[in-house]
């Protein structure tokens, strides 16, 4: 009995010693990617224009160059990649197969807030860096200290509604507009965010708040507000609103000629679904987000994309943050030289960058700049705001008046 | 006023028109078709490529859009629904059957639409052109497609009032199994009733993605709205169908105008449970048993 289990002891502790020695005996000939992404569900419209082109674009340019360069060799990306089906459970189970069964080297983020949010315990408790290119959080200060590993690239909400403010009352102070605004937004995570912060903002700044409602995600028609806030006649719309209610609204807009000094619309303003929808009747409409639409880096990284992605462009916003996070994440790998990955989230943390967003450096695991405001002008969605960043283009008000279609 | 009244007017006929196709599924083939929403965003798929393909008009894109989807849904009916129907010894248990096949059936249409489609909101601009009635602009789509709700209702109406084929399909909804006394083949007239349905929705789909940004998964919000007007109009009774999608598009609006645009949900499921206290089998419908 005793000899029996004995010999059993020595030939688990065999094995196991036979495991541990072969791991990193075994030359590595690729680095393994892995990622969770929503597929199907209420998230693939999103996801599938933000995320996954830059995923397979990076991967595609990274091993068409021979792979990531660790010391002095080049190792191919491998990837193994699962649906998520927009669910927080499904992507955090993914993330654990992806660490425990498939042995990732590295792992990608999923898209949206609420998911980053749902990923970001186990990823910081294995110790994978986490990029979240998509999340916009109030917490993410907060977060950043909690889970060392995150890097949160687009930053908080409040600033975004903080921005819009602060360029709404310089356009004030030149005598552009007037003092009346009308707000709406959609009652859901981001519009309940931004309308929050925007409120206060709004008042302190001594804004005349003429119209301030929410509507329930989904909404099908909204006539009925965009004709109370024509009604209202104010200076300044602004609508905290979802991809198809920022295409709704405009449309309305248009239809019953309301055509205030500024036109803001929420997320999908950046998409090129709206350009293309809208083709010249989007010029001047202000909408969150926006990339200096000059830079040679960008230009050069919207060719790319639409060459990769049969003539698709990216939206103007998270697409480029994503892409410059896939940038940062390869440089600190082939900085570092190794898979060692608390290196790399020192690499992240600490060092500086070239990314098609231009130069990064993060400070508290956060970019220092960010685009806010973004402006439609000769069908390139320019940033706008914060007027202090590089590449900011003046905002062109009023707003030009609705063409016919 | 007269914007909120005409807005939910033209609200209204839309979700009349978007139900009519599910009260001849549910209320004659007494399928309880979940993968009613998909097939409609199929429909709209089906426009928005014609369009920004070929430049063809959706309204001549109806032309393709309508036979095939009655062929379609006479095929899903034939080779999925029918042995649920055969095999089922009650209208309840086929009702329950039913729900389980074409809630398998919404993923499958669901998938193979992201497949080929991608998960991305699709749009396109025709006939947004603004539209002066009364005062108020209206936009022409929106008109149109009300306007098409309209002729399908009266023309359904009267080919169910009016024709063989239309009595033989009510008598179907009312009593299938007094039905077969009087010679009518219940199969063949479910089947029918059911591929009428599907060439409804995708008049809706079509009309609908005029004026409506949809993606491959957006399907559920049409059969959960159909369905709640289809059960307030009385299960099977198209006159209860308008009614109910009217009803339900003036609330929204005039409680957006009036009120709180934050509130067109809660008064939506209000109305509807306010019918259901009032006349549990809806406007028009007749209680069973």
């Amino acid at each position: 009995m005793t000899i029996s289990m004995t010999r059993r002891g020595v030939a688990l502790l065999a094995a196991s010693v036979a495991l541990l020695i072969a791991t990193p005996v075994l030359a590595q000939n690729s680095i393994k990617f892995g990622y969770a992404i929503s597929r199907t569900g209420p998230n693939v419209g999103g996801a599938a224009v933000t995320t996954i082109p830059n995923y397979d674009l990076w991967v595609k340019e990274v091993n068409a160059a021979g792979g990531l360069k660790i010391g002095d060799k080049r190792l191919p990306i491998e990837v193994v990649h699962y649906d998520d089906r927009s669910n927080a459970e499904e992507a955090v189970r993914a993330i654990e197969r992806l660490i425990n069964q498939d042995k990732v080297d590295f792992i990608l983020p999923p898209w949206g807030t609420g998911l980053n949010l749902a990923v970001g315990p186990v990823l910081n408790k294995a110790g994978y860096p986490h990029l979240a290119a998509t999340a916009v959080t109030d917490r993410a200060p907060e977060l950043a200290k909690r889970w060392p590993n995150s890097f949160w690239m687009l930053g908080a909400s409040s600033d975004a509604a903080r921005t819009l403010v602060e360029l709404l009352v310089k356009l004030r102070s030149e005598g552009k507009i007037g003092d009346t605004v009308a707000m709406v937004s959609v009652a859901d995570g981001f519009g309940i965010d931004l309308s929050a912060a925007a409120r206060p903002a709004l008042t302190q700044a001594k804004f005349k708040l003429a119209y301030d409602k929410t509507y329930p995600v989904g909404t099908q028609d909204l006539a009925p507000i965009v004709n109370e806030a024509k009604a209202l006649n104010p200076d300044v719309f602004i609508a905290f609103s979802y991809p198809p209610d920022t295409l709704g609204i405009t449309e309305q807009s248009r239809i019953a000629g309301f055509n205030p000094k500024v036109f803001y619309t929420g997320v999908g303003t950046a998409f090129p679904l709206y350009k293309q929808r809208f083709g010249a009747n989007a010029d001047g409409v202000l909408g969150i987000g926006g990339w200096s639409g000059d830079s040679p880096a960008i230009k050069d990284y919207l060719a790319r994309h639409k060459a990769a992605n049969d003539g698709k462009e990216p939206d103007r916003w998270a697409s480029a943050v994503t892409y410059a996070s896939l940038q940062m994440l390869q440089q600190s790998i082939e900085r570092v030289g190794k898979v060692d990955r608390a290196a790399v989230i020192k690499e992240l943390q600490t060092g500086t960058f070239d990314t098609v967003i231009g130069q990064v450096k993060l400070q508290n695991n956060m970019p220092t700049r960010y685009w806010w405001v973004g402006q439609w002008q000769n069908g390139e969605f320019y940033g706008v705001a914060p007027t202090a960043n590089d590449g900011a283009k003046a905002v062109a008000v009023p707003k030009p008046g609705w063409k016919a279609p | 006023m007269t914007n909120a009244l005409l807005t939910g007017l033209l609200l209204g006929g839309m979700y009349a028109l978007v139900a009519m196709g599910l009260t001849l599924q549910y209320g004659v083939a007494r399928i309880m078709n979940l993968s009613y929403g998909e097939v409609l965003i199929a429909a709209a798929f089906a426009a928005h490529g014609l369009f920004t393909a070929w430049a063809l008009s959706p309204l001549l894109g109806l032309a393709f859009v309508i036979p095939a989807s009655f062929a379609v849904n006479y095929f899903f009916y034939r080779f999925l629904l029918l042995p649920l129907v055969r095999r089922a010894r009650t209208r309840d248990a086929l009702e329950v059957d039913s729900i389980l096949a074409t809630f398998g059936l919404m993923f499958i249409v669901q998938g193979v639409m992201l497949t080929i489609f991608g998960g991305a909101y699709y749009s396109y601009s025709f006939f947004a052109i603004p539209i002066e009635m009364f005062g108020a602009q209206m936009a022409a789509n929106r008109i149109l497609a009300f306007a098409v709700a309209m002729v399908i209702g009266l023309a359904l109406y009267l080919g169910l009032t009016r024709t063989r084929i239309g009595t033989a399909i009510r008598a179907v909804a009312v009593d299938p199994i007094s039905a077969q006394l009087v010679a009518i083949d219940v199969q063949r007239t479910s089947a029918l009733a059911f591929a009428l349905g599907g060439a409804l929705v995708a008049v809706a789909g079509v009309l609908v993605s005029m004026f409506l940004t949809f993606s491959a998964t957006s399907g559920v919000i049409f059969t959960m709205k159909a369905l709640i007007i289809v059960v307030m109009g009385g299960v099977g009774n198209l006159l209860g169908c308008l009614v109910a999608g009217l009803l339900l598009g003036l609330s929204e609006s005039f409680v957006a105008t009036y009120v709180d645009p934050g509130l067109t949900l809660a008064v939506n499921y209000a109305v509807f449970l306010a019918v259901l206290l009032v006349k549990p089998a809806g406007f028009f419908g007749r209680a069973q048993r």
